[in-house]
């Protein structure tokens, strides 16, 4: 028997050849026993071992037989040898009384609240106890007992009496999230898991300990108490909140998500999933739209039926023919986004279409279409573990894709990889992947990467907020080119990969095409069965210009989907935007203040309810079937293709299915791409006292729309602090814990200040959290000039 | 078998502690010799010598010392195991305080055997005045260059720290001593590797204890046959023997390895007037007790294992006819529980087990069919927990059981104090305030 | 009880400590001694202090004080009692001992007075075995005790009056303890005794026996 764990054949030189159970096997040489009696379907049991955590041969639970030696030993932490003949407790008596003894003990004090506990019916402990415990407890002295629970961290709460001790939480913390905020306390029969006072466990990776607790001792918030396993229904997703694209498994009972788990998938998000992702999901039910509703005459919105929505929208769209603009936000599936492409320019003959609802320029445009679009997978998860050189540009792992973090941090600490920042300063989040700081002012990126020695065959990762500060692009693509380095481009929503290859964006045709090659038009135009010439040629109006047209009375109607305004690049300009176009429809799934102003609101599905498809990052497909199917909600693609059939089109698109199929008939493109851009930078700007140059980003959890609704995910936000360097701080007479004000002609925010070694004439922010609210309060973004003062006006 | 002083030889100089009083009798000249030999010369003639470890493993020094990776680039570490807290265990604390110069050279001749330049003295916290000698003594080999840059010219440099623990038993077992010492939870440690291989900052480290490096001075001073010529042939050298408890003098005896117990008990007086020695520990709680008949045992590493038994530290203690076996036993297992560390499940539900159901027995409230319970959680315990704490919980009742089954079926009816009256136990003249 | 705050001068100190050592967070232990020794406890701001000076977490540091014995989590006053209350002590004569100081003194283990001059805690073995039952006083050895002395060492100790350990220094403090036990040297290394009559009582047999080891070469 051959066992490997890749189902490739074993290299013979690199392999051992040992017994276990009398059988013998072929492993590879450094396979531990209990993995490789795994292999041949012998579950040793086991609390403390987890595949993905260093061993420790704590719990003694998985104590086997080996001949020629004494005592039993931990099969967790031996790796079998040559020759070396192991029995389990499938064979030996030995192996079997040990392990049997040992469950004796983790259950002498362990509580009898099985039928309360939520591990209940997937607990590990409760599970192997059938097999190998007692039916009767030998135990006639007092039980230890804790108070119960302790929080630590709002969302993370711990029942002491039910832990085990194995420590995967503590292990998990450090090891993998790099984040101790969770330790072992105490000694002995005492030891328990705890947070130091004052310092709660506010990791975005928490959620992950709950999952791999092998007991009930770790809940979160916001599932405690909610339901039992065996109630639910369990189906595999994928996450929609940023691009690393993570498996999920989504868990739910009468329709409603009572939880999300991290699904394994060793080649994007391995055993975990950052907290967005596992606890974020209320807004599902959040003011959910479940009726089209249209304006009538007298200004009021009154629910519709469907085909009178779909005839109401339609007549506004013929009557501002020409002139619609279509924004849409980065969370489309691709299948969504793509129907959008297509009813923009079949049904609305337009070019006008933007998925950027965010800071976005032309140099970023012409980046997508000639280095994203179309490009596959340049760089794969895999790469990066195997990398020696990354360079990150404008990019922050851990708050703007985790999951990247984590296959960063997994390679900083094997110590083969050296990662290079450009950025303001040194973060918490960067430190833990070893990275060194190149301390960079927003706007000189490029100047800064143009003299950085970069390694040959480095990997670059440049981060959506490059697009703020003119020519960065620009220069990624020259040091790439010139290094012979890989490029990837890392957006921080899980559909914008999706769009940009779907073609939703001014300049480009799916599969990377532009609109002004003609054989791109012919091609797509055969897809859609219409002449390429139906097609326009010209590209169209970006986001920025399609509000400008919106103002200027160029556009005369919106198509708004998926998008929240909160998150647009200047949210003023957008609701202004809105306020002076005739007619407006959005689709969307919640009720909020765009879809109160519009002329006509068309309820769509959230995820949970549709099947569909997010590329991540990499470029890699990540299709997702429907988990709810009862609520008979539309997706974006059947609205659209409603639309289009009353439009008179021969649209398609009424299935996923044949949206699939007409997706896949595209094929990749050879024609000529998009000019790669060449725009020069224009350095950073030139700051003196009493101003500074704004850095800003978004952190992982903030007040985001996707996040509404759990407080529990909310209360371990990061503290709301503002950063400048000594020399800067010193300058505006400022000290640590001092308010500061930062501010320009739109409005101000005002936050505590925390002096730290960083780049000087810089301040930095987060951007949407609490008061933090970089585009709603100032409209501003990266690298612009903002005013800084003590205290508040 | 007679008394051999040497460690103990001059401790009754008024000044044993300063480097003047050791260097009078010959101190620092072993190390001045074992600059002059080659390293490796140097774990030779401990080698040959047959020194075994004193803190109770028994394991043997030259081959630890040859263990250690030679030219491998890395930094090597000695680390002094003065730990002493295993109950009866009590040498190497008057060692250090009388005599802190004979470690203190046995660490310089260690490290440059072991080709170390940075030496850790991790001492129990709890004993200030260790601590003090062994700081002065380390300032005062740093003053006279015995210690430093280029010592005596040799071109060998060392430094010594000396460290105190905080309060845990478990930083005897070397393992958790190198994670203590690394600013830790003091919990021990996965082996392989092994810390000759990586250990104290996953570099190749020796952990020796204190008496066992204070006794290389005198072996590279003498030679190995001189050390030879004391003790049995697998257990050769001289010892401090700390006999304790109901003997008339309970002290420090520095004798030869193999001298029987009943002659350790005349030097110490025999047991203390009008009473009989009941049982006795020879080195320390964790290895198992002997009775009377075994009183004329050889104290050897050989002789008291081929008795069940272990040599251990080598600090017998001897209780007489007032004693409870249950109560002692009972607190030992306290002692236990209350030290695990709490790694793994079996040290630590297990010492909290029995350490429970004892307390009823010496309450006089244990039901007998609870005996066999204690006896299946000892063997539950032992050889399956992690480390040797563990074993040595689960040693103490199955090794009174042996020889005092009745006192505990007793104590299923009667207390420990109304079978032994403590006023009896004590070793005041009139117990009360 | 007020607490002492840590100073910028002690985190100097807690920054001399940690310059000792080839890595850093060895110092560890050192420094949680050392912060004892300012504020009687480890306190919350202790654990911060010493997470800073080691750029630790608060939880990682607080992992490691929660493990050892002598690191305390409550203020502890002036004088730390200890009564050994393992197998040979206690039989010996501790465990009375230990109730007549929980009656003297009227507090229980890991309790302090309400005068705040002492705390009283049950200990185990001190490696002193040969001089049982052993009472501690800031954690120096008060060898093989009685109820006498331990009366009158508390009446000394109650009046400010010299108490000399019978194998370290006169009693000052804890505080003065902690010091040590940070590693920094006070010098009084002189101050304890002579090798007591446990400590010769081999030399003393050997003496009077004429018994030595061998004659080596090296011997003077």
């Amino acid at each position: 028997m051959t066992l490997t764990s890749d189902n490739k054949q074993t290299n013979i030189e690199n392999s051992i050849t040992a017994t276990i159970d009398g059988i013998q096997v072929q492993v590879p040489k450094g396979t531990l026993i209990i993995r490789a009696a795994e292999r041949m379907g012998t579950f040793v049991p086991r609390f403390c071992d987890h595949p993905a955590l260093a061993p420790v041969a704590a719990c003694r639970m998985c104590l086997v037989e080996i001949e020629g030696m004494p005592k039993p030993q931990p099969s967790c932490a031996i790796a079998l040898t040559e020759g070396m003949n192991v029995k389990t407790q499938m064979t030996s008596t030995v192996a079997q009384e040990a392990q049997a003894g040992v469950m004796e003990f983790l259950l002498i004090n362990h509580p009898l609240d099985c039928p309360v506990c939520d591990k209940g019916g997937e607990c590990p402990l409760q599970n192997q106890a059938m097999t190998a415990g007692r039916a009767e407890s030998r135990f006639d002295i007092e039980k230890r007992t804790f108070p119960k629970p302790i929080e630590l961290s709002t969302e993370i709460l711990l029942d002491r009496e039910r832990c085990v001790e194995c420590a995967r939480c503590t292990r998990f913390s450090e090891e993998i999230a790099g984040d101790p905020f969770i330790e072992l306390l105490e000694r002995g029969a005492k030891q328990q898991v705890g947070i130091a006072t004052d310092e709660p466990f506010n990791s975005y990776f928490s959620g992950n300990t709950v999952q791999i607790c092998p007991v009930g001792a770790l809940t979160s918030s916001s599932y405690r108490f909610r339901s039992r396993p065996f109630d639910l229904v369990s189906v595999p997703t994928t996450c929609e909140h940023c691009a690393s694209g993570c498996s999920l498994r989504t868990d739910y009972r009468r329709e409603t998500v009572m939880r999300r788990l991290a699904w394994e998938d060793p080649a994007v998000n391995e055993d975990w999933n950052c907290d967005k992702g596992r606890f974020a999901f209320a807004y599902l039910k959040e003011n959910r739209l479940t009726q089209p509703k249209v304006r009538t005459k007298n200004g009021n919105q009154v629910d519709a039926l469907w085909p009178d929505a779909i005839d109401f929208a339609v007549k506004g769209l013929l009557q501002a023919k020409g002139k619609v603009g279509v924004l849409l936000g980065g969370r489309l599936t691709m299948e969504d986004a793509y129907a959008y492409s297509k009813f923009a320019r079949l049904a609305l003959a337009t070019n006008d279409i933007d998925f950027r609802n965010r800071v976005n320029s032309e140099e970023e445009q012409d980046f997508l279409g000639s280095v994203v679009a179309g490009s596959g997978g340049s760089v794969t998860y895999a790469d990066l573990e195997k990398a020696q050189n990354v360079v990150l540009v404008n990019f922050e792992p851990e708050e703007e894709s985790p999951i990247i973090f984590l296959r960063l941090r997994k390679a900083a600490q094997k110590g083969n990889l050296k990662v290079t920042a450009i950025a303001p300063y040194l973060t918490r989040s960067l430190e833990k992947i070893n990275a060194e700081v190149v301390a960079t002012k927003p706007g000189d990126e490029a100047k800064v990467l143009r003299g950085l020695k970069i390694a040959q065959e480095s990997i670059i990762l440049v981060g959506e907020r490059a697009a703020a500060t003119p020519g960065t692009l620009s220069a990624v693509i020259e040091i790439a080119e010139k290094t012979n380095s890989k490029l990837s481009w890392i957006p921080r929503r899980a559909g914008e990969r999706g769009a940009v290859e779907i073609g939703a964006l001014p300049n480009l045709l799916p599969g990377g095409r532009p609109v002004t090659e003609v054989s791109a038009r012919n091609d797509v135009g055969a897809i859609w069965g219409v002449n390429g010439s139906e097609i326009p040629n010209k590209p169209g109006r970006n986001h920025s210009e399609i509000i400008h047209a919106a103002l200027n009375g160029e556009i005369k109607a919106l198509v708004i989907a998926g998008l929240d305004v909160m998150d647009a690049p200047d949210p003023q300009a957008l609701g202004q935007a809105i306020n002076a176009v005739d007619f407006v429809i959005t689709l969307g799934i919640q009720e909020n203040s765009l879809t109160r102003y519009a002329n006509v609101s068309l309820p769509v599905a959230p995820v949970t309810e549709k099947s569909g498809t997010f590329i991540n990052w990499e470029g890699r497909p990540r299709p997702f079937g429907r988990a709810i199917t009862s609520t008979n909600a539309l997706t974006d693609a059947r609205v659209l293709a409603m639309m289009a059939e009353s439009l008179g089109l021969d649209f398609g698109l009424q299935t996923i299915e044949e949206l699939r199929q007409e997706l896949s008939s595209f094929g990749s493109w050879n024609g000529k791409k998009l000019d790669k851009p060449s725009v020069a930078s224009g350095g950073a700007a030139n700051v003196s006292v009493g101003s500074a140059i704004l850095s800003t980003w978004n952190l992982l959890l903030d007040d985001g729309a996707l996040q509404k609704g759990e407080e529990h995910l909310a209360g371990t936000q990061r503290p709301v602090i503002a950063h400048l360097s000594e020399k800067t701080a010193a300058e505006n007479n400022l000290v640590t814990g001092d308010k500061v004000t930062i501010s320009n002609s739109r409005g101000s925010i005002i936050i505590k200040l925390e002096i730290i070694e960083m780049v000087n004439d810089v301040v930095w922010i987060p951007s949407n959290n609490h008061d933090s609210k970089v585009k709603s309060k100032l409209g501003a973004k990266e690298g612009d000039v903002v005013t800084i003062h003590k205290g508040s006006f | 078998m007679a008394l051999t002083p040497v460690l103990t030889a001059h401790w009754d100089d008024p000044n044993s502690f300063e480097i003047t009083s050791y260097k009078k009798h010959g101190g620092y000249v072993a190390l001045k010799n074992s600059l002059k030999m080659t390293p490796d010369e140097v774990i030779g003639i401990v080698k040959d010598s047959g020194l075994r470890g004193r803190g109770g493993a028994g394991f043997p020094t030259g081959m630890k010392w040859s263990f250690v990776p030679q030219n491998d680039g890395k930094a090597h570490y000695l680390v002094v195991n003065a730990d002493e807290s295993e109950p009866g265990a009590c040498k190497d604390i008057p060692l250090m305080l009388a005599n802190p110069h004979a470690l203190v050279e046995g660490i310089a001749i260690g490290s440059y055997a072991i080709r170390a330049n940075h030496a850790f003295i991790y001492i129990r916290g709890e004993v200030p005045h260790a601590i003090r000698r062994v700081m002065n003594a380390v300032e005062q080999a740093y003053a006279d260059g015995f210690l430093g840059k280029n010592i005596q010219g040799s071109g060998f440099n060392l430094d010594v720290v000396v460290h105190a623990g905080a309060g845990a038993y478990i930083c005897g077992e070397e393992t958790a001593l190198l994670d203590s010492l690394e600013g830790r939870r003091g919990q021990p440690r996965l082996k392989p590797p092994f810390p000759a291989v990586a250990g104290l900052y996953a570099s190749p480290t020796v952990v020796n204890n204190a008496e066992t490096l204070a006794s290389v001075p005198s072996i590279i001073l003498n030679g190995a046959d001189w050390f030879k010529s004391m003790g049995t042939e697998k257990s050769p050298g001289f010892k401090l023997f700390a006999v304790s408890g109901h003997v008339k003098r309970p002290g420090i005896y520095e004798a030869a390895l193999g001298t029987p117990m009943s002659e350790l008990l005349d030097y110490a007086g025999g047991m203390r007037k009008g009473s009989k020695l009941k049982f006795w520990i020879p080195g320390g709680s964790s290895v198992p007790m002997l009775t009377p008949e075994h009183i004329d045992i050889p104290m050897s590493y050989e002789d008291l294992s081929a008795a069940g038994t272990m040599l251990g530290t080598g600090t017998p203690m001897m209780f007489d006819h007032t004693t409870s076996v249950v109560k002692a036993v009972t607190r030992w297992l306290e002692f236990y529980k209350h030290e695990s560390c709490g790694k793994c499940t079996p040290c630590r539900e297990g010492t909290y087990w029995i350490t429970g159901v004892l307390e009823k027995f010496e309450h006089g409230k244990g039901k007998e069919e609870e005996l066999t319970i204690i006896n299946d959680v000892c063997g539950q315990i032992a050889g399956r927990s992690f480390c040797a704490l563990g074993d040595a919980a689960a040693t103490p009742f199955p090794g009174a059981m042996k020889y005092f089954a009745d006192e505990f079926l007793q104590a299923t009816k009667t207390s420990a104090d109304a079978s032994f009256p403590p006023s009896a136990t004590t070793i005041f003249e009139k117990a009360g305030v | 009880m007020s607490i002492k705050t840590i100073t910028e001068e002690d985190i100097k100190t807690l920054e001399t400590l940690a310059a000792k050592y080839p890595v850093r967070r060895s110092a560890l232990l050192p420094m949680l001694h050392y912060v004892q020794s300012i504020q009687g406890m480890v306190s919350p701001a202790g654990i911060q202090v010493c997470a800073r000076v080691l750029d630790l977490t608060p939880a990682e540091v607080a992992a490691v004080a929660t493990f050892y014995t002598m690191f305390k989590r409550f203020p502890m006053g002036k004088h730390h009692i200890g009564v050994c209350t393992n197998t040979l002590c206690a039989l010996l004569g501790g465990d009375e001992l230990w109730k007549q100081l929980t009656n003297i003194l009227g507090i229980g283990h890991d309790e302090t007075t309400a005068d705040g001059l002492f705390t009283l805690e049950r200990i185990e073995c001190q490696a002193a075995c040969t001089v049982a039952p052993v009472v501690t006083v800031n954690w120096e050895f008060m060898d093989s005790m009685n109820p006498k002395a331990v009366r009158e060492l508390i009446e000394k100790l109650k009046m400010g009056a010299p108490v000399q350990s019978t194998r370290g220094v006169q009693i000052t403090s804890i505080a003065d303890s902690g010091k040590v036990f940070a590693g920094i040297n006070d010098g009084k290394y002189a101050e304890s005794p002579l090798a007591d009559d446990s400590m010769l009582a081999g030399l003393r047999v050997a003496k009077e026996r004429k018994m030595s080891a061998p004659t080596g070469k090296g011997t003077k």
